[in-house]
């Protein structure tokens, strides 16, 4: 454990990038070099990684032991809580001084005494708890509370990670982010071998060993944001580009090797148990074969639908209700039927394609599109793959009119991907016309809004009000009745300073508190917006808005001017998916 | 006892009443911290909340009063030592060590073997830079609560002075300055005056100078210290010291340093949303306000029938007290908190140069 907090120390007092990466290095260099460290060091690797293990103690019982071990009463540990925003952080603060040595290992820690710890009733957690708490010191008790609640928040990204280990092993960024694929699974339990495998120089075989399942690292674009009239001098012309529509769905990887199919989100969690309508698409690709695209919902199939068509794509709202589903019912399948929107094809004949140019690869799956559904269309079978129509236009501000089309259509906007360059790792930062895909979305939709409720944060915004309900007029002005209707939680598009300014605002203006929140007089408006909107019989406002954020702080506008319920069913008719 | 409320936490038979103005005491006719102005003014301390611009008289202490006049201007100001008895009207006034910064003072008021005490700001470990916090026995104490909460609890200041050498210590090796923010009346002087000054040369922002000549005018042990606009040699910046108030920071006055690790002095920085928030490389919760069982022990000591709990946590500090069957209630003043305020800190005339 002591290794381990005092990593998560020297990163925690490192705001630049470059210190934390160094303290990354040194902490797992000295891991490489002592075999008896691996198996703590895969542990470390783990969280940093984002991993997080089941719960092991619930928050209940770190509540209880709070309370116990403080002394104090129960409100005030939650006032504590609710101030400080993170109860690892709440708990070491409220413990009385720790004077123990305790020297076990964060292998140990984990595998002997938390893992284990759900298969006892509550008073032996909690009688357990107490005792290993007592002897450890205040340091690495924060340490172990911040992997119990696996809220890490120490400004490490899984990139920083994979560099890191990158640098450590001597191998490159891309090798390490294909050895870390599926590392941070939730509940993998990594062992000392796991460790020495990510750190171990290039093995010949390697490239076999990363067997049947595995995806690529995923290739992320970039937002264009900058005005229609630069986009000639930037990008060159728009024939250099690889443009298609950006669609509104989840980014996957199907993957197809040997005997085996794997479909993996973005996250790199593994969905393919989700989504067991897209076997008969897998089986039908020959071999060695990964796909990137986005999945979607389709309207179900008639008999005039053509097998490729993209008309009668289902909105978003529809693919959240295949999301996190263990049992699929066949009336799920029926009613909402997924396909494959393939964009990109990385591996053919078992061959890696991600250093070829945009265009071959292009070409590539073109051609393996067609000849899937083509022999599928002989067997008298459909398969849910599409491919991603390629939009052309002489003019960028040709592209821009096709784009401003997006939303009837139930996409986002276009994607634009130098034909000349290759299928990169993460999201970086490139050269304009060649490393980066961009993705040049339609503005988001607005309205102004009025703040009524708030609500402290966590993490970086602990104590201070930075989470925020948004509310629309019911009527226009001067009818009767009018009242304002909750419709939006928002809690980012400001600006440190503002939401400093906000946080005395809301102090100043509370109504009433209803313990992390309150609710305060309608006095500020900001300018709220969302990427999609749809009906929904949840909330009260009828809609329901995604991605909402604020996008400006209307200082100028009276309260009485914002907008009302009939400018968000506007936009809704506007938005339909069609 | 027959009496009307008149606000909450109050009677009219009350020595000490809370009006729109302040704490008022009727029979000796003076306000205490007054934050409108009034006739008579009772300063605890000189830092900006707690000393208004436009009452006709201020009664502080007398390291208080350079300090005043430094913020206020030329004001009338009658001053007093520790412990020296000022009578009216049968009314006993007077000051006693606060512990918090040069010249604070709590303030006694005494009538006919009723006794009450208002805190002003105040810490009760003994920092060697100021005169250390001496509770005095009262039946009534209106306490401070800036940090009312049980997740505060400081570590001894020779912990977070070693916290802070080692810090720079380990800039200066890697070549970088070290940037120290500190609030410019009081945790500026306190930090200086306890720092290793052999660790190398310290810099002062132009808020902070004049404070620590009167410090030093006072006798306060404080290094030499220089303004950045005599550092011909920006290299030199490297291995020093530089002290700010919190609002130099992200402002443009950094720019001359060159690469820099920066912190904050202040006990907010005991949590870490707070530190993250400001994007800071450290926090060291270096305070001049009483921890959690710091503002305990001052009540305790006190022996007061009744504790009325100001700007803080009063809430959960007066339920807490209330519970454990002490008579203890929250009361609202317009007090703030110096380090959550560093603006309104810079006084006329003191620009971030």
């Amino acid at each position: 454990m002591r290794a381990f907090a005092d990593l998560y120390r020297r990163l925690d007092q490192a705001t630049s990038t470059r210190a934390k990466q160094a303290a990354m290095v040194e902490a797992f260099a000295a891991a490489k070099a002592d075999p008896a460290q691996w198996a703590s060091a895969a542990w470390t690797v783990y969280f940093l990684a984002g991993g997080k293990p089941r719960q092991t103690v619930p928050t209940r019982l770190l509540r209880r032991l709070a309370v116990e071990g403080s002394g104090l009463p129960e409100w005030l540990v939650d006032e504590c809580y609710a101030n400080v925003g993170d109860l690892a952080e709440t708990l070491a603060l409220l413990l009385p001084e720790g004077e123990g040595d305790d020297k076990t290992s964060l292998d140990v820690w984990m595998r002997e005494r938390l893992l284990p710890l759900p298969k006892l009733d509550e008073e032996e957690r909690a009688r357990r708890l107490a005792l290993w708490v007592a002897a450890l010191p205040g340091p690495e008790r924060f340490a172990l509370f911040k992997l119990i609640t696996g809220e890490l928040r120490v400004g490490v990204s899984r990139l920083q990670v994979v560099k890191s280990l990158a640098e450590v092993a001597g191998v490159d960024e891309s090798r390490m982010a294909q050895r870390m694929i599926g590392y941070a699974q939730a509940r993998r339990i990594p062992t000392a071998d796991d460790f020495a495998a990510l750190v171990a120089d290039v093995d010949a075989d390697e490239g076999a060993a990363l067997d049947a399942g595995r995806p690529y690292p995923f290739y992320l674009a970039q937002s264009w944001q900058r005005p229609l009239e630069t986009m000639a001098e930037t990008l060159g012309p728009p024939r250099d580009w690889v443009v298609e529509w950006k669609f509104d769905g989840i980014r996957a990887q199907l993957i197809r090797r040997g005997d085996t199919w794997r479909l993996w989100s973005r996250g790199e969690e593994l969905i393919s148990d989700a989504y067991p309508d897209l076997e008969p698409l897998a089986r039908a690709l020959p071999p060695g074969v990964a796909l990137d695209g986005e999945l979607v919902v389709l309207v179900p199939p008639s008999a005039e639908t053509r097998p490729d068509s993209l008309v009668g794509l289902q909105p978003f709202a529809s693919l959240q209700q295949r999301l996190g589903r263990k049992a699929i019912s066949d009336r799920t399948l029926r009613d909402l039927p997924v396909a494959l929107v393939a964009y990109d094809l990385l591996e053919h004949d078992g061959r890696d394609l991600r250093g070829e140019r945009q265009s071959e690869r292009r070409e590539k799956l073109e051609r393996l599109v067609a000849a899937t559904l083509a022999a599928a269309a002989r067997r008298g079978e459909r398969l849910p793959l599409r491919l991603s129509p390629e939009v052309a236009a002489d003019t960028w501000q040709g592209l821009a009119a096709i784009r401003d089309q997006a939303r009837p259509l139930g996409r986002e906007g276009l994607m634009l991907k130098a034909r000349a360059g290759a299928y990169g790792v993460g999201r970086r930062k490139g050269d304009d016309r060649t490393d980066v895909w961009w993705k040049w979305k339609l503005d988001p939709m607005s309205v102004d809004a009025v703040l009524i409720y708030a609500e402290r944060g966590h993490g970086r915004r602990s104590g201070v009000y930075s989470d925020y309900t948004f509310a629309v007029w019911s009527a226009d002005e001067g009818a009767p009745d009018r009242q304002l209707v909750p419709f939006a939680k928002a809690y980012s598009g400001l600006t440190d300073a503002e939401m400093r300014d906000m946080d005395a605002i809301i102090r100043r203006t509370t109504v009433e508190t209803f313990g992390p929140v309150r609710s305060v007089q309608p006095t500020q408006v900001f300018e709220l917006g969302f990427e999609g909107i749809a009906p929904s019989k949840r909330h009260k406002s009828g809609v329901a808005v995604r991605f909402p954020r604020m996008l400006r702080w209307r200082r100028d506008k009276p309260v009485a001017e914002a907008d009302t319920l009939a400018s968000l069913r506007a936009l809704l008719s506007a938005g339909a998916h069609g | 006892m027959t009496a009307t409320r008149v606000t909450a936490g109050f009677w009219l038979m009350d020595l000490i009443a809370l009006t729109d103005r302040g704490l008022y005491c009727e029979a000796g006719d003076f306000h205490i911290d007054p934050w409108r102005p009034a006739a008579r003014a009772v300063i605890t301390h000189a830092h900006a909340d707690h000393a208004r611009v436009g009452s006709d008289l201020y009664v502080c202490h007398k390291l208080t009063a350079p300090l005043l006049k430094k913020r206020l201007g030329d004001v009338a100001i009658e001053t007093a030592e520790y412990g020296q008895v000022l009578s009216r009207d049968g009314v006993d006034v007077s000051l006693h060590p606060a512990g918090h910064v040069l010249g604070s003072a709590q303030v006694r008021v005494a009538r006919a073997g009723e006794v009450w005490v208002a805190s002003g700001d105040y810490k009760l470990e003994a920092d060697g830079v100021v005169a250390a916090f001496e509770p005095v026995r009262c039946t009534a104490f209106i306490t401070e609560s800036t940090f009312g909460l049980p997740i505060y609890r400081w570590s001894p200041q020779a912990e977070l002075i070693a916290a802070i050498e080692s810090w720079w210590r380990d800039n200066a090796a890697a070549g970088r300055a070290s940037v120290l923010y500190a609030y410019a009346l009081g945790k500026a002087q306190r930090a200086l005056a306890r720092i290793d000054a052999s660790i190398g040369p310290i810099v002062c922002h132009g808020a902070i100078e004049p404070i620590s000549a009167i410090y030093r005018d006072a006798g306060v042990a404080i290094p030499p210290t220089r303004r950045a606009d005599e550092i011909a040699d920006k290299r030199a910046f490297a291995k020093m010291l530089i002290v700010a108030p919190p609002s130099a920071a992200g402002s443009g006055w950094l720019d001359r340093f060159g690469e820099y690790s920066d912190a904050l002095a202040s006990g907010w920085m005991q949590v870490r949303g707070n530190r993250r928030r400001r994007g800071l490389d450290r926090g060291f919760a270096l305070s001049d306000h009483a921890d959690w069982p710091g503002l305990l022990a001052a009540i305790e000591a006190t022996g007061a029938e009744r504790v009325l709990a100001t700007h803080g946590f009063a809430a959960p500090l007066s339920r807490y007290l209330a519970e454990r069957g002490v008579d203890a209630r929250a009361l609202a003043t317009a007090y703030g908190d110096e380090d959550e305020a560093p603006k309104s800190e810079t006084a006329p005339g003191e620009t971030a140069a």
